[in-house]
């Protein structure tokens, strides 16, 4: 009897036992974009499920469908992803329309302050209404649209010679955009080791955001701004102001001159082939690929080089990278937010930056030593200081899709004039804030 | 409605209408056909008339806000925008060249294949393949096949032209895009018009031109008012075909161009698309579809009157 009672009390303290990991222990689905710093991020989280006992899953999606298919998750409510790391125009869709949780109470309990991570990609990634202290995500990844380009062609004496011979300059990285447009007309179609060589690869693809990404790469450099003042959403005057028009002039004609043939829908994908197949001498990407770029055997290494995108009024990028939010229709918001938790700390977003994830985080990036952590951390950090965004209205894919459509048409398909283009975009935005109430 | 249970009615054999007792062969008859009329109403009726109400307001899928009535004008907007015409005019292009290039080289391919030769069978079904591919797989294919630097459909232009093969580009050219597309979609669906054509004129019997030869018309004269008014029918359901399948046209051309270079291939369903699900102007894109609608239902009907006239002749 005794021998009954000690084996009946011995299974239900396993019983129990076993009933409270159950309970705990979550399978939590984490989204994002199919790219490199993805798979760090699957290498960083083994870290979390050791420590939790949760199991995580990932939903990556390829780029040009990211944005379709996650906003079309969070439209209908879907319950897919208990985290998602969500692009920085998301962040007001995200916030109105409920798809986020609100993290501010998580982050006051959790002692999680956002001064610990640098203020452009707070101001980007986690507020809304922008630079208000309500935050809607944690920002997980840097990243800007930077370029690269072929050190090994930019070292070699005869191109060296030939391209004094033919600017009177010296062959260097661009400190301007118009020294880049002259650079890359000295390269197309120039014969390197026996083939056909071309200038840049830029971004002109149609169907999400590249052309947008690529052109106000050129935009923001000659000092573009979305409104005459911010919040008033008075476009006339900002949107097609002189150094507008002659930014967007200025792309069309680097896209004319000096892209290889056939580059009419490039994007990410596109630009690292142009450049890993040796057709170009520079190329636009986000830093996001840089690590996987310099680690290329073929292409990386010594022969290539990175810089930040060049100024030409004022310095200034095109802002890429992502918050981390947790979703609304979630109903497995705790361990989502433990994840969160464990993702904000100090050390984690050291190995994060080290597995090649852009960390956000100031002990990070103002560590003496991250400057000479890879060939392209201190362009990075240069472009974070100038970073800027597209409209992150609850609006935001109508208002991108709208620029896409006239630059694609402007720089692609030569209809119309720089002003006529951006006049169109005026209107085509005004119509979005007059149906949005807010003009 | 009422016809159609009574017509289901008398063709219920009595013993069925005997086994149910209590029932009238009305109410039997009724009973069968009321799931089909409700699915119906409820997969096409019901979202017809919603989407009609829908048009007249300014809701969207995603966002919760209140609805507001706007009365016409999504309809106004859509009339009124130069953008829209222009993808109307894209599709437009399309519709009537693939339809042109399709007829003639459809009824051709008919004609050879429906002479008897050795090896018929066999070049019928080579023919045929394009049309039993998937369009994502015919899609990026051509893709390829156009790329100005590697792609096989530049160099044969260059082999028998002689222009330099990267000289030109089919899908990033604002000139050459519309005409790319054209040309993928007849390469595709050429095959499928031509077997109808080959039905045609295999359905014309043979004592006919028999009698024409007894009364001496020449090859071109029994063409001309034998052959050409029996297919016609046959040619006429082909084009009805094809041209409301590429009034709807979407997967191969987003595929191929996306719509671009700018908007030049962007065919009103791609610009729908883009209206409903990307941009989330549910109404507007609403009132879109219903003139949509309205446009393929009324042009339908035309046709097909007429298509009844040519076969009562």
């Amino acid at each position: 009897m005794r021998h009954t009672k000690i084996v009946a009390a011995a299974a239900a303290v396993a019983a129990s036992g076993i009933a409270a990991t159950t309970a705990q222990a979550e399978e939590l689905t984490l989204c994002w974009a199919a790219w490199d710093p993805a798979n760090a991020l699957v290498e960083l989280s083994k870290d979390f499920e050791a420590q939790s006992g949760h199991t995580m899953n990932f939903e990556f999606v390829p780029w040009p469908n990211f944005a379709d298919r996650m906003l079309n998750e969070l439209n209908s409510g879907g319950q897919l992803c208990d985290l998602l790391i969500g692009d920085s125009q998301w962040i007001g869709g995200g916030a109105e329309n409920g798809h986020y949780v609100q993290l501010n109470d998580f982050f006051d309990a959790e002692g999680i302050s956002m001064d610990d991570f640098a203020p452009a990609t707070v101001y980007a990634y986690s507020t809304w209404p922008k630079g208000e202290p309500n935050y809607y995500a944690l920002p997980a990844m840097g990243d800007a649209n930077g370029w690269f380009y072929r050190r090994d062609w930019f070292e070699n004496e005869e191109i060296k010679a030939a391209y004094m011979e033919a600017t009177g300059q010296e062959l260097r990285e661009p400190q301007s955009q118009m020294e880049l447009m002259q650079i890359a007309k000295f390269f197309q179609e120039r014969e390197i080791d026996g083939q056909t060589r071309y200038g840049v690869s830029i971004f002109t693809e149609r169907g999400s955001e590249g052309i947008t990404m690529g052109a106000t790469g050129a935009l923001y450099a000659w000092g573009f701004k979305y409104e005459t003042e911010p919040g008033t959403y008075q476009m006339d005057g900002a949107v097609n102001s002189a150094e507008a028009i002659e930014a967007l002039e200025f792309y069309k004609e680097l896209y004319q001159c000096c892209t290889p043939p056939g580059y009419t829908d490039a994007y990410m994908e596109q630009s690292l082939d142009a450049y890993k197949s040796g057709q170009v001498a520079m190329a636009m990407n986000w830093f996001a690929f840089f690590p996987g770029l310099y680690a290329d055997p073929n292409t990386g290494g010594d022969t290539i080089g990175f810089f930040v995108n060049p100024p030409q009024n004022v310095a200034a990028s095109t802002l890429g990278g992502q918050g981390i939010s947790v979703v609304s229709y979630s109903d497995k918001q705790d361990a989502a937010l433990e994840y969160i938790k464990w993702f904000a700390q100090p050390d984690i977003q050291a190995k994060w930056w080290e597995l090649g994830g852009y960390s956000a985080h100031n002990s990070v990036l103002n560590d003496p030593g991250f400057v000479e952590s890879a060939p392209f951390a201190g362009d990075f950090l240069d472009a974070m200081g100038g970073v800027q965004d597209f409209w992150q209205e609850p609006a935001y894919a109508e208002l991108l899709l709208a620029m896409q459509k006239r630059l694609h048409d402007y720089i692609v398909a030569d209809v119309g004039t720089a002003e006529e283009a951006l006049n169109k975009l005026i209107e085509d935005w005004t119509e979005t804030f007059e149906d949005e109430g807010k003009l | 409605m009422a016809n159609l249970a009574e017509s289901a009615a008398r063709a219920t054999p009595p013993s069925v209408a005997r086994r149910v007792r209590g029932l009238s062969d009305r109410a039997i008859a009724w009973i069968f056909v009321a799931p089909t009329i409700f699915l119906l109403l409820a997969v096409n009726i019901f979202p017809l008339i919603w989407t009609i109400r829908l048009s007249f307001t300014n809701f969207r899928a995603n966002r919760n806000r209140e609805v507001e009535w706007v009365g016409l004008r999504n309809y106004e907007r859509i009339l009124t925008d130069s953008d829209i015409w222009l993808t109307m005019q894209a599709t437009a292009h399309f519709l009537i060249w693939t339809i042109v290039f399709q007829v003639l080289i459809g009824f051709t391919l008919a004609w050879l294949i429906n002479k008897n030769f050795r090896g018929n069978d066999f070049l019928t079904t080579m023919i045929v393949l394009p049309m039993m591919l998937s369009p994502a797989v015919v899609g990026n294919f051509w893709t390829f096949l156009y790329q100005p630097q590697i792609g096989l459909f530049n160099y044969i232009v260059s082999f028998f032209t002689g222009v330099d093969p990267s000289s030109f580009e089919m899908i990033g050219s604002v000139n050459l895009a519309p005409w790319a597309i054209v040309i993928v979609d007849t390469w595709m669906w050429t095959p499928f018009v031509m077997l109808i054509c080959l039905a045609g004129l295999r359905s014309i019997p043979e004592y006919i031109y028999e009698a024409a030869e007894i009364d001496r018309a020449s090859k071109w004269r029994q063409f001309w008012t034998i052959t050409i008014p029996m297919v016609l029918p046959f040619l006429m359901l082909a084009v009805l075909f094809r041209g409301i399948e590429n009034f709807k046209m979407f997967d191969l051309v987003v595929l191929l161009t996306g719509g671009g270079p700018g908007s030049t291939t962007e065919l009103t369903s791609i610009n729908l698309k883009r209206e409903a699900f990307e941009k989330w102007r549910t109404g507007y894109a609403s009132a879109y579809a219903i003139i949509l609608f309205v446009t393929v239902f009324g042009l339908a009907s035309i046709y097909v009157k007429a298509l009844n006239k040519v076969k009562e002749r």
